[in-house]
């Protein structure tokens, strides 16, 4: 056992998870990598013992297993002191619009299993009487458009999930940061067309998630332009809304 | 098709770009006319497939590091900043690294870069123990000195061509500090640059900075930057041992109109920047790592000063002797054109270590120029100097040079090309470099 924080990181397997365990445990972090698949973390596990001086650690987790829950969560050896879940997909609008089960599989995995998770950690943070919750949602999730709402939705779930949770929680000591990265170049975007100005590197993802933790935000636009962006778009009529394509 | 280009933003050309996620996906991106891609540091055409471009910056985990040794396996996207920011803090820094920071391990690998160190301690090759390699016929081997050695030295300085560098082995250097103590000297002409060149070989680090507008009898007046390695009784009381690690902190916003740089311009800030520098000569300082070694790295996105249509590299080497003739002819016809910018450094070079690395042992001016005008010209005419010489120009830098030239300056291709060939019989690794200087049609 070590005096240092601990972070778990969910979906430690994306180019965000990767960036924000790397920051962490440059701020000297012990570093736990939960994902689905262990042998697709195992190289990232490596790459932060090699860089850091601090304990590593890998958990399977799947987050459309809600029934693992539990014993996922008892069976950590410790309780950490920051959890982030980065876990998402962003699957395809146009098969989701007809297929059920892909609609689904992004609703779920995008709403409910990471708000379940965050919301079980919130309850062992609350007895502890500390802890910090960190949901990556998407600006996605601050208005439904026509080229991605099912996956939008469920963003806009997790984001109220989120809200509700830091205005219970913050009476019990325990933090809940929601972060919206906007446009990330990484595996997840490969192929989009991404507005340059408006998009950044997962690694300036990494250190703000960071930074909103130990300055205790609550919301975070990575970019402060996607503030705006989303104010704009969150404030145009319904009826103007509707006819724009994107 | 995706336009790519590469630093110097000329030449812009169609490449596929994928960005493969894992070594089973490279393999299966690797088809013909593919080349690797590290970040994209290299000015001209060197990383751009002829068909398809590999991008392999994802790729950027630490395997493993033995502090005892100093030795570093890790895959080859990681950038050397990375590993500065990362290890310096720890005390290992890279043996060797060039003019930026932001180049991927596999890049420096496959250019065998150069440093201020080099003609005392070689280039980034000489300290890579191991590379893993995919090559175009399919085959995911290791290469080392001992172990595929035709390889190994056909991979370090081969510009990608001997196939994909997945990972690699290196030594890092132990260092007590993050800073360098750095002396100034400054030369009123290029014989006193040259003098000062050849008396310092003792220095670890040392690189002139030419005031390229200056004519007549101050042709050539530089200031010379030696630097060594400072340690922690030689840092001022409260430094940190290692400099706090800067991102860019100013930025190019936009492609500048191109007449910012014009002859009054370029004038202007060489005489500005060699009486500043002037004034610091003489006595030694110490200055973080980043300042010295990467000057430019701080201003992001610089390559766009030179406006939309790019910017030229020339880096020759001329070997000894009988530099000192050549560099005066060049420097002369440069001062006279006008249009040269604030990039024109001359730095001694050592030995090379692959067979097609470009150092050896003599002196390599590097100087750049915007697209426009009879520059394409103007350049070849230089080119001419350089080949009897018997000098080259850097792959790394390269977008325009002729067969002919590249030819005359690199007696071994024939041999790089006969190791290509055994490692890739089908001729799947094509880079448009490869495509320009020697593939045959």
């Amino acid at each position: 056992m070590t005096s240092r924080k601990s972070v778990l990181v969910l979906g430690g397997s994306s180019d965000i998870g990767r960036a924000a365990a790397r920051a962490f445990a440059r701020a000297g972090y012990d570093v736990a990598l939960a994902g689905r698949d262990v042998t697709v973390l195992e190289p990232d596990v490596a790459d932060l013992r090699a860089r850091y001086s601090v304990e590593v650690g890998l958990h399977k987790f799947d987050v459309l297993d809600t029934a693992s829950f539990d014993s996922f969560v008892s069976s950590l050896p410790a309780l950490p002191d920051v959890v982030i879940s980065i876990v998402g997909l962003l699957g395809v609008q146009q098969n989701a619009e007809s297929d059920l089960a892909h609609a689904t599989t992004i609703m779920r995995s995008n709403y409910e299993g990471p708000s379940l998770i965050l919301g079980l950690f919130a309850e062992k943070f609350l007895a502890r009487g500390n802890g910090t919750l960190v949901g990556v949602s998407s600006v996605a999730g601050d208005r439904g458009r026509a080229s991605n709402y099912v996956y939008g939705s469920a963003k806009a779930g997790f984001s109220a999930f989120l809200s509700g949770l830091r205005a219970r929680a913050s009476r019990g000591g325990v933090h809940v940061v929601t972060v919206k990265p906007g446009f990330v170049r990484t595996k997840m975007t490969e192929g989009m067309k991404l507005i340059g100005p408006l998009t950044v590197e997962a690694p300036v993802v990494g250190d703000a998630i960071l930074g909103a933790v130990e300055r205790k935000t609550d919301v975070v636009y990575v970019s402060g332009k996607w503030r705006l962006v989303m104010l704009i778009i969150k404030t145009l009529p319904e009826a103007v809304f509707k006819k724009l394509k994107f | 098709m995706t336009l790519v280009s590469g630093w110097g933003r000329f030449p812009v050309v169609d490449s596929d770009v994928l960005r493969p996620r894992s070594f089973e996906a490279v393999g299966e991106a690797v088809a013909t006319g593919s080349v690797a891609r590290g970040n994209g540091r290299a000015y001209g055409d060197a990383a751009i497939g002829a068909v398809r471009t590999i991008g392999m910056t994802g790729f950027d985990r630490v395997r493993s590091f033995d502090p005892a040794a100093g030795r570093i396996r890790l895959e080859a996207g990681v950038l050397l900043s990375d590993l500065i920011d990362t290890f310096g803090p720890r005390g290992f820094l890279p043996f060797v690294v060039p003019g930026t920071r932001f180049v991927s391990v596999g890049g420096a690998i496959a250019a065998d870069v150069h440093g201020k160190n080099h003609h005392c301690e070689g280039g980034f090759g000489r300290y890579v123990d191991g590379i893993l390699l995919r090559t175009g016929q399919g085959e995911t081997i290791e290469v080392s000195r001992e172990q595929n050695s035709d390889a190994f030295f056909a991979t370090v300085g081969g510009m990608g061509l001997t196939g994909v560098i997945l990972e690699a082995t290196m030594r890092l250097r132990p260092v007590e500090t993050g800073w360098i103590r750095e002396r100034v000297i400054s030369a009123s002409d290029l014989d006193a640059a040259m003098r000062a060149l050849e008396a310092s070989d003792a220095a670890t680090y040392s690189v002139a900075w030419i005031d390229c507008a200056a004519r007549g009898r101050d042709l050539g007046r530089s200031l010379i930057y030696l630097g060594e390695h400072a340690r922690t009784d030689e840092l001022a009381d409260g430094a940190g041992a290692f400099p706090a690690g800067k991102g860019p902190g100013l930025a190019v916003p936009i492609d500048l109109p191109s007449m910012t740089l014009n002859r009054y311009s370029i004038r202007a800030f060489n005489e500005l920047y060699y009486r500043m520098g002037a004034r610091r000569a003489g006595g030694s300082h110490v200055v973080s790592l980043y300042p010295y070694f990467f000057p430019l790295d701080s201003i992001g996105d610089w390559n766009r000063i030179y406006g939309r249509r790019g910017f030229l590299q020339h880096q020759c080497v001329i070997p000894e002797p009988g530099a000192r003739a050549v560099l005066g002819e060049i420097l002369d016809r440069v001062a006279r054109r006008g249009d040269a910018s604030f990039l024109a450094v001359l730095k001694k070079l050592g030995q090379g270590d692959g067979i097609l690395s470009f150092p050896l042992p003599g002196y390599t001016l590097a100087l750049d120029f915007p697209v426009k005008g009879d520059i394409l010209n103007f350049l070849d005419e230089i080119d001419r100097l350089v080949v009897t010489a018997g000098g080259r120009l850097y792959l790394a830098k390269d977008a325009r040079q002729s067969r002919a030239t590249f030819a005359a300056g690199y007696p071994a291709l024939s041999r790089f090309n006969a190791i290509r060939k055994s490692l890739d019989p089908a001729g799947t690794i094509r880079s448009k470099l490869s495509q320009r200087l020697f593939d045959e049609v």
